[in-house]
Parts: C-alpha cells; structure tokens; sequence
C-alpha cells in the first residue's frame, strides 16, 4: 500500500462489514420474523436480500435483524420496519424481489409501499 | 454479506473459560444449518465483563449471552440466529435489571463507560488488519504523514492533555517535546511498555489482546514526531495471546506498507520489533526496561540523563505505556479540544481499570476521568458480594495506597489520589471489604516488592526486607509501639533514597494503611487482636458453651487433636495446640464456635 486512497478503500469494503456492530439505538429497525411459519414460507431469501440491498445503498443508519413468530402466520414472511418517532410499519407475503422495492422506496427513499402493507391486505 | 455477527471473546479471561471450543462449535452448528453464508463468526478482545465469561455477543441486536458453555452453543444457532428467538436463560442481567431483554450498551456496567483506549476490544478481530482498517485504523497515521508537520503532531498531543496512562502521570507531549531535537541527525527511538506487572491488573494485556494494531499505529505516529524510525514493544513473555496476536499485527501492518520503509509513499520509515520480558517486576521501571533491551540484566539506572536525552542505546528514547498509545490515534482524528473536554481540570479523557478483590463485576473498565470510586463500585462494579460493607479500594498496586471508605465520593484522577496519600497507578483497582485485614494487605504488598526488588540499592534491597519483617512481627502479635514508628521512619528513608521508582514507592502500602487505619495497626500491637478476623496467629477459635451440644463433630474434625469433651457434654479447645484452619467452625451443626 503506497497511499491513503488505497487504505480508505479497505475502510469503505470493511465499513459495511463492521458496521452491523455499532451502536444501533436510533437506527432504522427492519426485522423480519423468522419462525418456522415465516422460515417455511421463505423469510431467508427476504432477510438476505434486505441486508444485501442496504449494504449496496449503504443505508448506514438501518439495522436488518430478525425476530420470532409475529403472529399472523398467514401473511408470512413479514418484515417490520421501525422508523424512530413514526409509527411501525408491517410488509406482509414477502419475496426477495419486493423487499429490494422496500429498500428502495421505503428506506432509501422514505415513502412506504403501501400496496405490500398488512392493511392492503384487508382492503 | 453477513447479516448476523456473533462475536466471541478470545481475551484471556474468556479463554480459560473455553472460549475457543465454543467458537469451533459455532462454527459446526453453523455449517449444519446452513447459515455460513448469512452468519460469521468473529473471535474478539475483552469485552471487560471478566467475570461474566465466556460471553458471546449477537449483532445486530446486541444480545449478549454470559458465561456460555460449549453445550448452550446449539440452541443459540437454532433459536437465535437460525429462528431469531434470543435465548433468554443465557442473556446478561443485572441484579438491577427488569427482565426486558437489553442490549449491552444499556447494562449499568456499560452505560457509565466511555470507551476510547478500548474502543475496539470486543469488536473487532484482532487479527484482522482491514477491520481494524474498517474502524478508522491507520487514518492518522496517514493523516500525520501527509497533513502534519512532526512539530504539529507534538502540539496536538500537548494540547490534548494526555498524561501517561503507565502510573505516574507525566504529559505525554511534553516527554515527546523533550526528544524531538535534532530530527534527522541522530538516532532515536519508540518503546512500548508493555510490562504490566502489577498484581491484579491487566489493562495493557487487554488492549494488546483486543487491539494490536492500535499500539503499532500510535508508536509510528510517535516515530514520526521525534524522528524515530526503530521502535521497540517490550511485552510480559507471560502474555502468549497477547504476544501472539502482537506478531500477527506486526507481520500484517508490514505488509500492507504500514510498518517498513516509505510509509505512504511519503519516505517516512518506521518498523518495530518485539522484546519479551521474562517477568521481573523491575523492567516495567523505564530505565531498566530499556537495560533490558539492550541485553543486559534489567537493572535500573540513576536519572538524569533521562530517556529523553539519553535512553535505549545511549539514543534519545520516548517510551510510552500501552493505554497512553491506544489514545493517540483518537486525538489526531477526533482533535485535542474533544479529547480535553472529558475528565478533570488536570487529568483529561479516560482511563482504564482493572476490577478486582470484593466486587461482582470483576473486569475490565474505562470510565472518564472524574468518576467517583462510588460509582464505579457500586454502579458499574455491581457492588460488593453478600452484602459486605466497603472498607477500601487498592490503587496502583504495589507502588499505590488504599482509599478508604471516607473518600468514597471523591473524583477519580492523578491529583485528587497523590493529594490522599495513593495514586492513580497503572489502573488495577482491587476493592475489599469488612474481611481484609489493613496491615496483612500492606504486608502482601511488601512481600511482592521485597520479592521483585532487583537488589541494585542499599535502600530498596535491605529497607523493604526489614520493613517486611516488622508487618510479620506485627502480624503475629510480637510488635511493639515503637515499631509502628520504626516503620514509618524506614518506609520514609525508603522513599527518599531508593534508586528507582520500584523502590521510591514501595513503602506506599504500609503508609497509606498507617495513615487511614492506624487504629487496627494498634490493634494488632496493643490488643494482640486482628479486628478483621485475618491474622491467624491472633486468632483464637471458641466454643460457647450455650450452644454446644457435645455432638463431637468438630473433635472428631479437628486434625490437630485440640478439642477435647466427652459426649453430650460442652467441649473445649486448646489453644496451645490449635492451628487455626478453622475447620471445627464449618463442621459445627449448630453454629457454636466462633472466632476473636
């Protein structure tokens, strides 16, 4: 290594890395329930690509972890986002390629997809 | 991509627990389910909740589970990184704590932490130069070489406040001020002392185990304000970990350009070299250190000349403690107004100690200067076992004093603790309660000096040696009033004409004991009675005769045949023939013996 450029592009590979472990108390929370019901109906493919598309957008300030059953079995796999000071939000029949439209719209871009929410459900 | 980190502390404490086979075991668990392209496993430094180990710490939620066994490591995988369910039974709690799953960083024992020097212990992998590259590492480094000229390096550091973490307190910028002349001209040199000998204390060991690569970034730093280009990392041969994970770090930072010739293409060169200290107490003094180094037996030398102007090889020599080095590159990122603005008037930042003695949480701690020992006893050190009533806490090892329970209150730093006859020290902090006996605690301490003393001057060979044997004849009822003024005048001597400062501050146990508890000295000479109950020799074991019921547990207990009585009737001990193991009181039913 012969120059700063060069370390400051090891820190940026390794910020996304390390970053899972800082100090997360005013993120951005997206979980995704993770029981079985929600692993059954392909919750691992929605956690991965969430945590692949906001390490690509380098959403620094959103944390993706997973939780137990949430309840509604049915509408498995549900993610979660807790945005601070704003009310929950709840994606329900989640697959890999609507969560990388969450990451987008959502949690890039602010405006929650409404036509994934529980409530369109019941619509 | 990971989504999940589990992060296993390989400090030594850890370690011992097991920690290695719990980390192998994650990583077959994790192979079974599956999830080795979704979780990775990470062996860290101290966490500094010692007591608590092994602990296993789950991003990105921060659950941290505590003392953790290689057979809880397949429910974790199943339930928590596999299923998302945390594992409740093994979570950290606080006595203090509702029963809501918290994070660590809102634990008593962290929440009051400020963490700088161990800033990356528990977080990163040690042996992982990018992470520690991911964390900032060697951005100041860069940042002096191409941004700074040597003068303006030394200015911050100067500004910043920061005083030797090693014991004495010394303004760091102004020890490298000092051997700043002459740039270019001569030779110089870096060292790292890494000798952390006090009983009990284990800060550096921590850091050097958690975060090698800060120690090496900061000693290049250094080399680059005086003009050094060879520094020297002088570590206990008793710390394979940290030794080890100090090889990694020098092997990778030479690889990557960070140590070597041209550093940044800036034609700066530095590299550092590892000298292994075979454990004498005496080579943590800086000039014996630096004896040691060149090869010869570690002895110290009369200063002046200090190191500054003529230290390792007769060079001009800065040497450093591990904890002063792992604040550097933080105060050349961060600034030296936001390294001042923490601690007190005098004493800026932070500072590490080690728990230990009569405390639940025993462990690693770094709590801005300024903390009062009450908070970081009964906050962030969870108090004392059974409900024991503080008596004292030890400071700087051998070479400090007792606080006792009436400076309870007072702010932590380097003048408040030289102004009540202790000092800051290194930073193990041993607390004792009720049980301790004053003078057998300043008599340990004696032993290990009379122990460790190199033998060089009259004072410190001979002086600590009488001085010992008078806390014996104390110890064991045969000391007079007048050697309790004997003891004082030698422990003054002492400090006065030791060579170093082994010596110099050798009596500083027996002093701060005689001024704060004088009154269970006397006890000990006068009465011919150890309060505390510690002293075996003025110890006697008694039996009441109102609850004995002549059962003839503790004759038959009593190896030493000194209880004599018949069946269903009162016994007796003799005296004279009782060793003191205490063995009749713990056999006893009823609770009928006691000890005075």
């Amino acid at each position: 290594m012969k120059s700063l450029e060069e370390l400051r592009e090891i820190k940026e590979k390794m910020q996304g890395q390390i970053g899972v472990r800082a100090d997360s108390s005013n993120d951005t929370r997206v979980v995704v329930g993770m029981a079985t019901c929600g692993i059954a109906s392909g919750a691992r493919p929605v956690l991965n690509t969430l945590v692949e598309e906001v390490n690509k957008e380098k959403l620094e300030h959103v944390t993706v972890s997973q939780t137990g059953c949430i309840g509604l079995c049915q509408f498995e796999p549900i993610v979660e986002v807790f945005e601070p000071g704003k009310e929950k939000v709840t994606y329900v029949k989640m697959n890999p390629e609507k969560a990388a439209i969450v990451v987008e719209q959502h949690l890039k871009g602010g405006k929650p997809v409404a036509e994934y929410m529980l409530d369109a459900e019941y619509r | 991509m990971y989504r999940a980190h589990v992060l296993v502390c390989g400090g030594t404490g850890c370690n011992s627990g097991g920690s290695k086979k719990i980390i192998s075991k994650l990583r077959e668990e994790i192979e079974k389910n599956d999830l080795n392209d979704e979780v990775c496993v990470v062996e860290t430094g101290c966490h500094g909740l010692c007591a608590q180990g092994p602990i296993v710490v789950v991003y990105p939620d921060a659950v941290s589970y505590a003392k953790v066994t290689v057979d809880d490591v397949p429910e974790i995988v199943e339930e928590h990184l596999l299923k998302g369910r945390v594992v409740e039974r093994l979570v950290y709690k606080e006595e203090s704590m509702d029963s809501r799953i918290t994070s660590l960083n809102d634990t008593a024992f962290y929440r009051k932490q400020k963490r700088i020097a161990l800033r990356n212990c528990g977080v990163i992998d040690p042996e992982s130069i990018d992470e520690y590259i991911g964390t900032d590492g060697y951005e100041a480094l860069g940042k002096v070489l191409t941004e700074m000229t040597p003068d303006e390096v030394i200015q911050v550091i100067l500004d910043s406040g920061l005083r030797g973490r090693g014991g004495a307190g010394f303004p760091t910028g102004l020890k490298w001020k000092f051997a700043s002349g002459n740039r270019g001209n001569v030779q110089k040199y870096v060292c790292c002392n890494a000798d952390e000998g006090d009983p009990g204390a284990f800060m550096d060991r921590s850091v050097l185990e958690g975060d090698p690569h800060v120690v090496l970034e900061a000693m290049a730093i250094a080399g680059y304000a005086i003009g050094a280009n060879q520094g020297y990392i002088y570590v206990r041969a008793e710390y394979p970990i940290a030794v080890d994970r100090l090889r990694t770090a020098i092997k990778q930072a030479r690889e990557y350009g960070l140590l070597g010739k041209d550093i940044f293409g800036t034609g700066f060169d530095f590299d550092i070299d590892l000298r292994l200290g075979a454990g004498a107490f005496v080579c943590g003094e800086e000039t014996a250190l630096m004896t040691s180094i060149e090869g010869n037996r570690g002895e110290p030398r009369p200063r002046p000349p200090f190191p500054a102007v003529k230290g390792l090889f007769q060079s001009p020599t800065i040497l450093n403690n591990v904890e002063t080095y792992a604040n550097i590159p933080r105060i050349i990122l961060n600034g030296p107004e936001w390294f001042a603005s923490m601690g007190t008037e005098k004493s800026k930042g932070t500072k590490v100690f080690a728990l230990g003695g009569k405390i639940n949480n025993t462990g690693l701690v770094e709590i801005p200067m300024g903390t009062t020992l009450r908070t970081i006893v009964e906050e962030i050190g969870g108090g004392i076992p059974e409900g024991k009533k503080f008596k004292a806490a030890q400071t700087g090892g051998p070479s400090g004093g007792c606080i006792p329970a009436e400076h309870f209150d007072i702010p932590i730093d380097y003048d408040n603790l030289i102004s009540i006859g202790s000092m800051m020290g290194s930073g193990g902090l041993i607390v004792m309660d009720e049980d301790n006996c004053m003078v057998d605690i300043a008599k340990f301490f004696l032993e290990f000096t009379v122990d460790e003393s190199c033998g060089k001057c009259t004072p410190c060979r001979v002086g600590t040696k009488r001085m010992y044997e008078i806390l014996d004849k104390i110890t064991k009822g045969q000391g007079t009033m007048e050697d309790l003024g004997k003891l004082e005048e030698l422990a003054y001597y002492i400090k006065d004409n030791a060579l170093c400062g082994l010596g110099q501050t050798a009596p500083n146990p027996v002093l701060s004991t005689l001024r704060y508890f004088k009154d269970e000295y006397i006890a000990h000479v006068k009465d011919k009675r150890c309060p505390a109950g510690v002293c075996k020799d003025l110890l006697q074991y008694i039996i009441d005769p109102d609850k004995c019921r002549g059962c003839t547990m503790c004759a038959r207990t009593c190896p030493a045949n000194a209880i004599s009585g018949k069946v269903k009737e009162v016994h007796t001990i003799d005296p004279d023939k009782c060793i003191k193991c205490g063995a009749c009181m713990s056999s006893c039913g009823f609770g009928a013996i006691y000890k005075k």
